[in-house]
């Protein structure tokens, strides 16, 4: 209660940005969690004639095959964020795991993790992910593990070096000194040391997934249709553009609308927390 | 008025400053940092200003040339330059004073210089700037310069960039580029602070020389009684943004009028009543320890030395003299590729990971930065509480008693418990760190420049509060120090180190009392006294010897 | 100079060394798929002789490690192989698409590297001044933003509302220059505004880092005026963080023309790639794929080097 009570003060002070960020986000959230009750239509259902405008009982119009493109957003809500989620999920937690025990553990384990890093890192990861798609096909575990597996290596290099500068501090070698155990430092040393720009991460991670699969839906290669996404939906319609109709600017105006709260709200937590540190 | 009669020559007054105000923004909010200061400076003389850290010192210093860091501001008062009023002067007339008129030796020459270009053209700049001389002439005038101050190689040290040459050097460029234009006033800020006494020394003669040759003024900044004793007319006593007291260099340190100034004297001049010999088993035991970092060269050459019970044992030396290295080894951070440590006559594993809990426990260590030798996100409670858990594990009530009975030896109280180190000032937080070492229940406590992060007035505190503790538990110190005042006021024993090896060894007075070995002889000679003359005294006998 | 070759050396090693991680990786996946090129050939109906003739021209029979030796000569000489879609040499679909790419990316780098540091500069210089505080908010929005979406706003305001430019880039070989710059433009204008916001952070926060640092306040108390302190005292310290980004930035434009040049139908290598994976014609897509990350990999390997010939500790070794 009295963290939620500080959390609503601290959240007063913030900027207009963050706010506006922060209420974005929560109504995407929302809408993801609700989908089905506030979606007028089914998420397949072909309602109408093909790319209505907006207007009578279609808010958003319909899309290329007639579905109601509200309806589709909203599951594309739904599905898009919750994917995007679960690998930011698995890249986190397998970034950060390695990441802090390669860097308290040290020696060889740390020097062949950090040069494999190395090596992905040095190759663009959408060609990389287009090149391994191309080969195990798509589908959406494929797909959540290939990325969720590239960007752990983005993971692991920030928590690396985050457990590096705190692994040198004196009271990480006071902690050795008294014979603590390695779990018992990196849990209680340097874990809380380094959370908030962890969770600062998280949010720019999960930013960074969500744009990168969206690209890959938008170039077909993502997440596949009936499945409503909003990056399969920019490319779907994409072709409504040419005769003046707006369709395809609303699914990806949604991306742009979460990814852009999401840096905001990341950027002002990052703010504070440096003013503190300071 | 009685008009003047005497036909006394009047000195030149070059800087008044009255009711000077500076304040710094903290949290969104303006907040006084300098309250009030008046200060004035006449041609051919030398202010120091002195005071511990957050007295003004250093704003006050750059206050003088019209200049506020960013996040400060000048907000009343005023600086008055022959006439001129700088303290709200345009930019463009500062910049007609500042390098010109006034000049700045900063603390760091180092990170002062610009590393993408050379000596030479940064000591050029300002002159070039205003048409003083050409660039030929500039040149003649820095090899002038670098010769009189002493530095190697005059004629062609200018043509190099900061990164090639030394620290020592380096700060002795800075002051050369500050004397590039004949400035009326040189503020001198803390630059030997970042030197080993041995630089130190060969600094402050070069400043002592040019200011006294070139007829300027000068405003020396710095925390050190004993430097400002050797360069100073005038002495100017601050503390938290206000002037302390005022008065002729002789006055302050002979007869201070305030007790604070009294107090800031005195603790140079703690000196330990030596305890008698023991005939015992040593606590600890280094023998002929060879060590070195991968891949580098032996930092450590056969070092042996042993450590009593309930005495203290100093290891002293400057950077790179490998004194923190030996606390390495003994901690087993930096296993040693020859030699032994023995504890209570048993031989210690050089990695600590092969090192049982029982033996870790009976040393313990106090390190040099309290900022960070205490997690931050830990509360005092958990800091102190950790160790007893660890090691004894007595349940949760009686370790609460151990913390509180703990906290009150540091002479801290309950209302620490709950407190995050960001709430400690740092003499706080070196006492809790005193209390995680001493909750172990240690028989050795290794205290790596345990005080060269604080203040001195906190830093005698702490040890006295260290001897105390000593006194009450028996406890065997060994003390990793570059400074020998510290060695004067805590030592028994003194282990001296050059370059990786031990030079000398033995009682502290038998070290401190002639016939010394030659860097041992170096060393304590450098290290600045009280005495006002103690700097030409030294270059005297220095110079006696060579020649 | 003989100190910094071996660093140089040591990173162009490095970069090699992900050349072939990536080679490996490539001939992998040709070989990871189900069914081998010779079946992908000859299609399901093949008989097993046929397939065994076929298998032994194509080499198919000979241990893991030859062919991949093979391969990588084939690969130095610039024999790609065919595609599978429609049997012709990839190095012929390749070439020019190549050039176009590039003439995209170039086109790109030139609008928006002197505009981002211009920028950068300008918001460092007037630090926490209505126009940085814009910029940094506008900024920091814009590398949020999808390329496909910049695309379509621009395509909505020059082609729906203005009928500018075309949203189709179609290009020829005979086309006259300014009808192949009137294609461009839109292209080009997205990819700029991507990675502009980017780079203009990076050179911002760059020259920011340099300012706060002593010798820039020694400038100032040695009277130094503000143009030269900039100029002089700033800039060439800043100068390796800046390249490192914007060679950093171009090698990411490299790879973000995939997205754009699939908005825009531009006929370019990332269009190709992007079929190709679709179809799963694995040839071009490795042929394609390899081209992309050597480029990627050789502006890496510049930035690296660069930055370390701007280092004056490095240039002038003790």
């Amino acid at each position: 209660m009295k963290t939620m009570l500080n959390m609503f003060n601290t959240f007063k002070t913030s900027p207009l940005s963050a706010k506006i960020g922060l209420a974005v986000v929560i109504f995407g959230l929302s809408v993801a969690l609700l989908a089905p009750m506030l979606a007028p239509y089914g998420e397949s259902e072909i309602v109408a004639d093909v790319w209505l405008s907006p207007g009578d009982g279609h808010l958003l119009g319909t899309d290329q095959l007639g579905r109601d493109m509200l309806t589709r957003l909203i599951y594309g809500a739904r599905n898009s964020i919750t994917i995007a989620f679960i690998t930011t999920l698995i890249a986190f937690f397998v970034g950060a795991f390695l990441g802090l025990t390669a860097a308290v553990t040290g020696g060889w384990l740390d020097n062949l993790l950090a040069r494999i890093v190395d090596i992905f890192m040095a190759f663009p990861t959408l060609i990389l992910a287009l090149m391994i798609l191309s080969v195990l096909g798509t589908s959406i575990p494929v797909l959540i593990v290939v990325v969720a597996l590239l960007d752990a290596t983005r993971v692991f290099r920030l928590a690396r070096a985050l457990a590096m500068d705190i692994a040198i501090m004196e009271y990480v070698d006071a902690a050795r000194l008294r014979g603590e155990k390695t779990f018992y430092i990196v849990r209680r040393e340097i874990l809380p040391n380094a959370l908030p720009a962890l969770i600062a991460e998280f949010g720019l991670r999960f930013c960074f997934i969500f744009l990168f699969i969206s690209s890959l839906s938008f170039l077909g290669l993502g997440i596949q249709p009936p499945t409503a996404d909003w990056g399969s939906m920019v490319r779907e319609n994409s072709g409504a553009i040419n005769f003046g109709i707006l369709t395809p600017i609303y699914p990806a105006g949604a991306i742009a609308a979460l990814t852009v709260s999401i840096n905001m709200v990341v950027d002002w937590f990052l703010h504070r927390s440096a003013q503190i540190r300071a | 008025m009685t008009p003047d009669i005497k036909p006394e020559i009047k000195p030149e007054r070059l800087l008044t400053i009255t009711g000077l105000e500076i304040e710094g923004r903290q949290d969104g909010k303006w907040k006084k940092v300098v309250k009030g200061v008046d200060l004035h400076l006449n041609r051919g003389e030398v202010l120091g200003l002195i005071g511990e850290s957050g007295a003004g010192k250093s704003t006050i210093g750059l206050a003088a040339m019209g200049y506020a860091r960013e996040g400060c501001r000048l907000s009343a008062g005023n600086i008055n330059y022959l006439g001129k009023e700088l303290r709200q002067a345009p930019e463009s007339e500062l910049e007609q004073i500042r390098g010109y008129k006034i000049a700045y030796v900063a603390q760091s020459a180092a990170a002062s210089f610009n590393p993408s270009h050379k000596l030479i053209t940064q000591f050029a700049e300002t002159p070039l700037a205003h048409k003083m001389m050409t660039m030929e002439q500039a040149k003649a005038k820095a090899e002038d310069l670098y010769t009189k101050l002493f530095l190697p190689d005059p004629a062609g040290i200018g043509f190099r960039y900061p990164h090639q040459v030394s620290g020592g050097q380096l700060q002795r460029a800075m002051v050369a580029m500050a004397m590039a234009c004949d400035p009326d006033i040189i503020i001198f800020d803390e630059p030997t602070t970042a030197l080993d006494v041995t630089t130190q020394i060969e600094v402050l003669t070069a400043i002592k020389e040019v200011v006294r040759k070139f007829n300027c003024a000068a405003i020396y900044i710095t925390h050190d009684l004993a430097v400002v004793a050797q360069l100073s007319h005038r002495i100017m006593v601050l503390r938290h943004g206000l002037c302390v007291e005022e008065g002729q260099a002789a006055q302050i340190l002979d007869a201070p009028k305030e007790k604070y100034t009294a107090d800031l004297l005195a603790v140079r001049r703690q000196v330990k009543d030596v305890a008698p010999p023991k005939q015992e088993e040593p606590l600890l035991r280094v023998e002929n320890i060879t060590a070195g970092y991968k891949n580098g060269p032996a930092v450590l050459h056969n070092v042996s030395f042993e450590v009593f019970r309930g005495r203290t044992v100093a290891v002293v030396g400057e950077s790179g003299s490998g004194k923190t290295s030996v606390a390495r080894v003994i901690t087993g951070f930096l296993p040693q590729t020859e030699g032994m440590v023995y504890f209570d006559g048993i031989e210690m594993s050089p990695l600590l990971k092969h090192r049982d809990k029982d033996r870790l426990r009976k040393w313990q260590m106090i390190f040099q930065m309290p900022d960070v030798a205490v997690n931050p996100r830990h509360k005092v409670k958990d800091i102190i509480g950790r160790p007893i858990r660890f090691y004894y594990n007595p349940g949760k009530k009686e370790i609460d008693r151990r913390v509180s009975e703990l906290l009150e030896m540091i002479e801290l109280n309950d209302k620490y418990l709950d407190r995050y180190p960001s709430e400690l000032s740092g003499g706080e937080k070196q006492r809790v760190c005193i209390a995680r070492a001493l909750a172990a229940q240690p028989e050795l406590i290794i205290c790596d420049e345990v005080t060269s992060a604080l203040d001195q007035l906190v830093a005698e505190e702490i040890l006295k509060l260290l001897q105390r503790l000593q006194q009450d538990l028996n406890m065997g110190y060994l003390f990793i120090t570059h400074d020998l005042a510290t060695v004067r006021a805590i030592a028994d024993d003194v282990v001296v180190m050059y370059q990786g090896r031990v030079v000398e060894h033995g009682p502290r007075d038998d070290v401190f009392t002639p016939p010394h070995h030659d860097y041992t002889e170096l060393l304590l000679s450098s290290v600045p006294e009280m005495d006002p003359n103690w700097l030409d005294r030294v270059l005297e006998t220095r110079q006696k010897k060579t020649a | 100079m003989n100190f910094l070759f071996p660093v140089i050396v040591k990173r162009t090693g490095f970069a090699l060394l992900t050349l072939f991680a990536i080679s490996i990786l490539i001939f992998a996946g040709l070989e990871a798929l189900p069914g081998d090129t010779a079946q992908a050939i000859l299609g399901q109906g093949a008989t097993q002789e046929n397939l065994e003739a076929l298998r032994k021209e194509l080499k198919l029979d000979l241990p893991l490690h030859t062919r991949y030796a093979t391969w990588l000569g084939d690969l130095a000489r610039g024999e790609l192989g065919n595609s599978l879609s429609n049997g012709r040499p990839v190095t012929g679909m390749i070439g020019w698409r190549f050039e176009n790419t590039l003439v995209l990316a170039f086109s790109a780098a030139v609008v928006s590297i002197p505009l981002a540091i211009v920028l950068g500069l300008i918001c460092a210089l007037y630090q926490n001044s209505w126009l940085d505080k814009l910029l940094s908010t506008s900024t920091l929005s814009a590398i949020s933003l999808p390329e496909f979406f910049v695309a379509y706003l621009l395509i909505v305001v020059f082609v729906v509302q203005f009928e500018l430019f075309p949203s189709v880039a179609i290009l020829r070989p005979d086309m006259a220059l300014s009808e192949r710059i009137n294609v461009l433009v839109l292209p080009c204008l997205t990819l700029t505004l991507v990675v502009l916001a980017h780079m203009m952070r990076m050179t911002r926060a760059a020259i920011i880092g340099v300012l706060s640092s002593p010798y820039i306040e020694m400038a100032r108390l040695k009277g130094v005026k503000r143009a030269k302190i900039i100029f002089y005292h700033a800039l060439p310290n800043a100068l390796a963080p800046i390249i490192n980004v914007v060679v950093m930035d171009l090698a990411w434009l490299v790879v973000g023309v995939v997205v754009v040049e699939v908005v825009f139908v531009y006929p370019g290598l990332g269009q190709l790639l992007v079929d190709s994976v679709s179809k799963r014609d694995i040839p071009v897509v490795q042929a394609s794929g390899l081209i992309f990350a050597c480029t990627y990999i050789f502006l890496n390997l510049t930035a690296d080097v660069l930055s370390i010939l701007s280092n004056p500790k490095l240039r002038h070794p003790k």
